[in-house]
């Protein structure tokens, strides 16, 4: 029995490119949630830190253990423990939309520890002259910290997306859907290695270009 | 214009400052210089409120910063500009933006602060500027736009750390003009913090030194100058190193302080010392006084003791010299 390969084969043809539009998506919710709570998170982080502009050890000690614990849990597991919370939010266990809730909670504190990071770049001279001038915590974090970490913010996004993009196709194991749940039915399960393969060329088309976009912004934000 | 009262500051059991009281009159251009380690640093966080002295009070016009905090202490930081050693610009920002922030942070509006930003850029000589992020920007560039930056809240006060420390003799002496043009037409108050002797004689109208944490001097310029044998006039005018190649030699260091060059000359012929025997010299005009010393080299101790006290009976400072 020969079964229709490559561009005959209609698990490719047919389904290749929503599966690629759903891992699309998957990725640019995520990671657009991770920034939007991760970017607070991590900037609470660093504030709370030793030498912080609030500096809290007992906060900062609390924040850390929550986003380590986390970040340690493996991420197919984290899905599977988020079963139940994804369907109390999205009104299902199954499809993408239930995969970015699972994807979100693991990427938020990933991005946050690297906007930490970022943030510690910046250097003490800057903060003090703004501090000199009267500047407020709050005015020194949105005036100073954030737009002079902007390229390592950026950067950090990156890299919390290209993460997402693995994440997405684990997540296909459990149902997630997208190209990760292709790429599993059909290249594992039904033994098509022209679908594996395509997929794994999709998603590394994917990758390159989320690195390539993230790159080209970053630089055009750096002024040093 | 800026008051210090008994300023004291302990870290852990290091004390770092004690019983400093200065006070700089308005339009003053006052340095402080010390050793590393003397206190500098120090003093200046405890003007700015970064730092709070353990005890004794920091006034600046008028108003006391050491029992301020929260609001009432960013209010009263606005009066005082602050320019730094490595200027600290944001990266992010252009020459523009750069000096426009301190109005951003008083809540004035953009269009306001952008055109006075824009006059102060042309203050400092650098119209042409504005659109430069500081990468784009020279060391001496840079610090200009600093000053302008530290002008932009109308201040009373310029805080300057170092201000020179990191650019090369003429961009320091296109940055010091600078300064003393803002005192001239802006009547601003100045301190100065440096560990570079030839700003304080370039622009200092008055200078404090630092030692161990005390104010080990203080005065007009011209008269810590003056001072024959002081610690600080010898800082202040150095003399040029000479290698030293006869071991028995014996120094003998004369002021020109309240005397001249002739009658120095004339009173160590007496003890038998020609002009061939001065070693080193150095002689600056400060504020129409001639101030600098003169370095002998005699042959023994005897002849050096001679010589001393020959300088000494015609009313001249001098003293052997390690
Ligand atoms: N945060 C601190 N904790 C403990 N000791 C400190 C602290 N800051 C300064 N000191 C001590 O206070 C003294 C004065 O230091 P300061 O930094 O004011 O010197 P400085 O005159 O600025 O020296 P430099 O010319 O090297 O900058 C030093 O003995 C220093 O070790
Ligand atoms: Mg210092």
């Amino acid at each position: 029995m020969n079964d229709p390969m490559w561009l005959d084969n209609p698990a490719i043809t047919d389904q290749m490119w929503p599966a690629a539009v759903e891992t699309l998506l998957m990725t640019a919710w995520s990671t657009g949630l991770a920034v939007l709570f991760g970017l607070p998170l991590g900037i609470w982080l660093f504030t709370a830190s030793k030498g912080g502009l609030n500096s809290n050890q007992f906060v900062y000690r609390v924040l850390s253990f929550i986003v380590d614990v986390t970040r340690s849990i493996p991420f197919i597991i984290l899905i599977i423990a988020l079963i139940p919370f994804a369907r109390f939010v999205v009104g299902s266990a199954l499809g993408w939309q239930a995969t970015v809730v699972s994807l979100t909670i693991g990427a938020i504190p990933f991005y946050a520890r690297l906007v930490e990071n970022s943030l510690r770049e910046v250097s003490e001279g800057k903060v003090e002259a703004a501090l000199m001038m009267g500047a407020s915590n709050g005015q020194v974090i949105r005036q100073v910290y954030v737009p002079e970490a902007k390229p390592g913010l950026i950067g950090a996004a990156t890299v919390t997306s290209v993460t997402l993009v693995s994440y997405t196709a684990m997540a296909g194991a459990v149902g997630g859907g997208g190209l990760g749940a292709l790429a599993i039915s059909y290249g594992y399960q039904r033994y098509q290695a022209d679908t594996m393969i395509a997929c794994i060329i999709v998603l590394v088309l994917i990758v390159t270009l989320i690195q390539f976009i993230g790159d080209r912004l970053a630089r055009a934000v750096d002024h040093r | 214009m800026i008051e210090l009262r008994a300023l004291r500051k302990v870290f852990g059991d290091t004390v770092a400052l004690e019983e400093i009281d200065l006070s700089v009159p308005a339009g003053e251009i006052h340095g402080i210089v010390g050793r590393s380690g003397a206190g500098k640093s120090t003093l200046i966080r405890c003007l700015t409120g970064l730092d709070s002295p353990t005890s004794g009070t920091v006034s600046i016009d008028g108003v006391d910063l050491t029992n301020r905090s929260g609001a009432g202490l960013r209010e009263a930081r606005r009066n005082i500009g602050m320019v730094f050693q490595h200027v600290n610009l944001l990266d992010s920002r252009t020459a523009l933006h750069n000096v426009a922030q301190p109005l951003k942070i008083a809540g004035i509006g953009k269009a306001e602060r952008l055109a006075k930003a824009r006059e102060l850029l042309d203050f400092v000589g650098l119209g042409d500027r504005v659109d430069n992020y500081p990468a784009q920007l020279s060391g001496g560039q840079k610090q200009r736009v600093g000053i302008a930056r530290a002008l932009a809240a109308e201040p009373k006060v310029l805080l300057c750390d170092e201000p020179t420390s990191a650019l090369d003799a003429s961009t320091t002496d296109q940055i010091l003009g600078l300064i003393r043009s803002l005192r001239d037409r802006l009547g601003i108050t100045v301190l100065i913090i440096t560990h570079e002797m030839s700003v304080v004689r370039e622009i200092c109208d008055s200078v404090t030194l630092l030692a161990d944490g005390r104010v080990a001097k203080t005065g007009k310029l011209a008269e810590v100058l003056s001072e024959p044998g002081s610690a600080l006039a010898k800082d202040l005018v150095p003399l040029p190193p000479v290698g030293i190649d006869d071991s028995e030699g014996r120094l003998v260091e004369v002021s020109l302080a309240g005397t001249d060059l002739p009658t120095v000359l004339t009173a160590a012929q007496k003890a038998g010392v020609s002009a061939e025997a001065i070693l080193a010299g150095a002689v600056e005009t400060i504020e129409g006084r001639q101030i600098g010393r003169l370095r002998f080299t005699v042959g023994s101790a005897e002849q050096s003791n001679g010589l001393i006290s020959a300088l000494k009976a015609d009313g001249i400072y001098a003293e052997e010299a390690a």
